[in-house]
């Protein structure tokens, strides 16, 4: 009885610890339009161990599905980063920003109010 | 010890990982499952809140305080749920009835061709249905240029519909992804479907999916119907013809529990009324009469991520034809005058089980199961024939994703089962067929320019062996608004040479098979090849939206049953000896040309060869050009939803050769061509409120005619007796008008 519960204890534990596979996460990305949705999703699944990325437009909410056991959070936002859109914890540089399109920039309060004024109707 | 404080320290960290609640919002009043982007979703008593993307996904903070999820949008019931845990939320919005509340939507689209889709998908929403107000799926297309609607038989009145000029029987027609129109329902199967029952189509040319089967080989027409949980609670529609058709049907859809939702469909159709405006003493259009029940239930548990469905369904169709003065109860089977009746019975039972993990919304698992039962006890003239066909299907499909969501795979197995019992006058013919398949589809997309879908499936069939069919669809996007797409896929099938030339049993031709070795009625299975590339542009004319597509298929048969009627006293059936191809070409443009009105127009042409006995020779009573024009216009809804909606269609269709007929004597002789053909068809329709609306409309309404369909109808127990030589319309000009009356 001892040796199995210890063994359910085990199991238990190692099962908590184990990196989850299916991972979930919601970060924050900066961007404004559809073309910039398509740039952080692209980036986002294209970092090793991410499952599925979508990101919502309006929220600037990054929902991803990865394996813990490949990437970390940190890395993937580096990715997103490194094609020019700000993350929580890693910021564009200077350089990656400005290779966005120019309806794309994000940090501009004009492009801002232009992309809230209008609807999305490049969906195609 | 130090286990349990693993534990106790990591509990905390996997409950605080999860502390949001994902879900996806669906427009309840588009015709498919669409997502409603802008919608607000916020927490009862908090200012916690969110809004949907274009997708309708949402995303917002989830604590246990929270108990009450409230889902709004102008225009549309405002909904309250209780939620306890954080599985993904699927939830369907549904547009307010009252009619104060104005309103705002953009206007969509009744058919769109998908930008995205690797296969040359064409997409019919229920608007665009409604454009052909009657009746069945075998009219729904008459607005539709990918699919040619042939015009009705001479005797029977049955439409038959073509795709890249080859008639129904090489596509591969479901109804929700369950093969439907096939076997013994081949010929009259698509009247059988009534119109409002029917929620939506898709149309895909070209080789199509593995999924649903080896047997589409031009392309795939899928219908879904009406479901219980979205379809109006309560619709009425009657419809009536000058040509003496009367038709209605009732839908009522009600929630039984939370979780399950049933839907009646009621149809029926009655003709009574004799025609004969050609004076050729045969009825112009038969009698008819049909009652078709069926009984939907559907079962939605979003936080397990099940839903499923289960159908029954019931037809009864008679129909009358032949001489005007035919009675059959006086002059059954004696030459005195010529008569026909058709009398079919169908059953279906089908059950469909999905799940879509919670957790991992890219994995679903899929079952689907269809029984059904069809007989046809008919005859035509002295002809007897009469088919029972049963048939089992059941297939399971598992979807993931490999590695991540650019790489998507679809596999599973499926089962087929058909049993044909037919008589023909005096012979029976009897036949099993079963099968066994794997398959395999994988899809690409490099969320950008490319994307493709590779499947193949390996099936064991108790006839054809063991065989192996791939297919493939690409689409490149190389600039904005634009997607190349190339398919090639092959597929097989048996050919049921009775049920599907039924017409050659209105005629004096004998029926002649010249192969003996086969398993098929003595004929070979079906075997053939589809290539296809297709370009769509969209672009801005005049700053209005318009698009072009053009389209090239070419279909290539290594065994066709070839179908031969070249020789008027009989109608051989033999094994393709040389070659057969259909290639096909479209060009289709679409035109927003002012606010609200729509331009549709489309050229086609068909060169479709076969190597007869007597030589290589067009197919014969297909034109080689089409030209379809169609335009709508709808006026902007006023306040209360009341709207006008115009619609107009024009088809011309070039000559079309006739079988030949030079060993027939001189009066039985027809020219080598037909003479070309123009038919306009319109409809108004005037909407009251979104619950109230009429329309009326017309066909053919300049009134062009052929004139004698029957060949020596004087004679019909005589030989060169012949009902088959239809190229254009038989019964003239035809006016109707309908109603629908809904509640939500």
């Amino acid at each position: 009885m001892k040796k199995a519960l210890i063994i359910l204890f085990i199991m238990f534990g190692l099962g908590v610890q184990a990196q989850n596979k299916n991972a979930k996460a919601v970060v924050e990305v900066d961007g404004v339009c559809m073309m910039c949705k398509q740039r952080i999703e692209k980036a986002a699944i294209k970092s090793k161990g991410v499952k599925s990325a979508v990101w919502n437009v309006k929220t600037h909410e990054l929902s991803l599905i990865f394996d813990e056991r490949k990437t970390t959070l940190a890395e993937i936002q580096g990715n997103v980063a490194a094609v020019g859109h700000d993350t929580p914890e890693v910021i564009a540089t200077e350089e990656a920003y400005n290779s966005v399109h120019e309806c794309c920039k994000y940090r501009s309060e004009e492009v801002k109010k232009d992309h809230n004024e209008k609807t999305d109707d490049n969906k195609n | 010890m130090k286990y349990l404080l693993y534990i106790i320290f990591c509990l905390p960290l996997a409950l605080v990982a999860q502390e949001s609640l994902n879900g996806r919002v669906f427009d309840g009043a588009a015709s498919q499952k669409e997502g409603l982007p802008g919608a607000n979703v916020f927490w009862l008593n908090s200012s916690m809140g969110s809004i949907t993307d274009d997708d309708g996904n949402f995303e917002i903070p989830f604590n246990a305080d929270y108990s009450k999820l409230v889902i709004s949008y102008v225009g549309y019931k405002t909904d309250t749920i209780s939620i306890k845990t954080t599985n993904f939320l699927e939830h369907s919005l549904n547009p307010k009835s009252d009619l104060e509340e104005v309103t705002v939507s953009a206007r969509k689209k009744a058919t769109s061709r998908s930008y995205l889709q690797a296969q040359n998908v064409i997409l019919v929403s229920s608007d665009e249905l409604l454009k052909a107000a009657c009746c069945n799926l075998s009219e729904s297309f008459e607005t539709n240029p990918s699919i040619d609607v042939n015009f009705a038989d001479a005797v029977t009145g049955t439409r038959q519909i073509q795709m890249l000029g080859l008639k129904s029987p090489y596509i591969l027609i479901t109804t929700e992804n369950i093969p439907a129109i096939r076997g013994a329902a081949q010929a009259y199967g698509l009247s059988f479907i009534p119109g409002t029952w029917v929620e939506s189509i898709q149309i895909t040319k070209g080789a199509g999916s593995v999924v649903n089967g080896y047997e589409s080989i031009t392309g795939q027409i899928n219908a879904e119907m009406q479901k219980p949980s979205k379809d109006f609670s309560f619709y009425q529609n009657f419809y009536a013809s000058l040509n003496g058709r009367k038709e209605s049907n009732t839908h009522i859809n009600t929630q039984v529990s939370d979780r399950w939702h049933t839907g009646f469909l009621l149809h029926g159709n009655l003709r009574n009324r004799k025609f004969d405006n050609n004076n050729d003493t045969f009825l112009d259009l038969p009698l008819a009469e049909q009652i078709n029940f069926m009984n939907r239930w559907q079962y939605t548990n979003p936080e397990k991520g099940f839903v499923s469905f289960i159908n029954l369904r019931y037809m009864d169709d008679r129909k009358q034809a032949g001489q005007v003065q035919f009675n059959p109860d006086l002059d059954l089977e004696v030459p005195n005058l010529w008569g026909s009746e058709i009398d079919t019975k169908r059953a279906d039972v089908s059950a469909k089980l999905g799940w879509v993990n919670p957790e991992i919304p890219y994995q679903s698992i899929g079952v689907q199961t269809a029984f059904s039962w069809h007989e046809q006890d008919s005859y035509f003239g002295l002809n007897d024939y009469d088919i029972t066909h049963t048939s089992f299907y059941g297939t399971g499909i598992y979807n993931t994703i490999i590695s991540d969501s650019r790489h998507k795979v679809k596999t599973g197995v499926s089962f087929t089962y058909d049993a044909y019992d037919e008589l023909v006058n005096t012979t029976k013919y009897g036949r099993k067929e079963n099968s066994v398949g794997a398959f395999f589809e994988y899809s690409y997309d490099n969320l950008d320019a490319l994307n493709l879908t590779a499947g193949v499936r390996v099936d064991n069939h108790n006839l054809f062996g063991l065989f192996v069919t791939p297919r493939l669809h690409v689409r490149y996007a190389p600039w904005e608004k634009s997607a190349f797409r190339a398919s090639v896929g092959s597929g097989r099938r048996s050919a049921n040479i009775f049920t599907e030339n039924q017409q050659m049993f209105s005629s004096s031709r004998d029926i002649l098979i010249l192969n003996r070795g086969g398993d098929i009625y003595g004929l070979n299975p079906e075997v053939a090849w589809n290539y296809g590339v297709s370009y769509l542009q969209g672009f801005n004319l005049l700053d209005r939206k318009a698009d072009i597509t053009l389209d090239f298929y070419r279909t290539d048969f290594q065994n066709q049953v070839v179908v031969d009627w070249e020789n008027a006293q009989n109608v051989r059936f033999y094994n393709l000896r040389g070659e057969s191809f259909a290639n096909s070409f479209q060009a289709e443009f679409n035109y927003n040309i002012f606010e609200n009105v729509d331009l549709r127009m489309a050229y086609k042409y068909y060169d479709i060869k076969t190597d007869y006995i007597s030589g290589r020779l067009e197919k014969p009573l297909t034109p080689r050009n089409r030209v379809f024009a169609n335009v709508g216009y709808e006026t902007e809804r006023t306040e209360k939803g009341s709207q006008w909606k115009f619609d107009l269609t024009y088809n011309w269709l070039d000559t079309q050769r006739y079988p030949s007929t030079v060993s027939s004597p001189e009066q039985f002789r027809l020219p080598e061509r037909s003479p070309t053909i123009g038919t306009l068809n319109a409809q108004i329709t005037k909407v009251f409120s979104p619950r109230f609306e009429i329309y009326i409309g017309g066909e053919n309404m300049t009134n062009v005619r052929q004139d004698n369909p029957i060949l020596n109808a004087e004679n019909p127990f005589a030989t060169y007796f012949d009902t088959t030589f239809v190229y254009g319309p038989i019964f003239g000009s035809m006016y109707y008008t309908g109603m629908r009356y809904k509640i939500d």
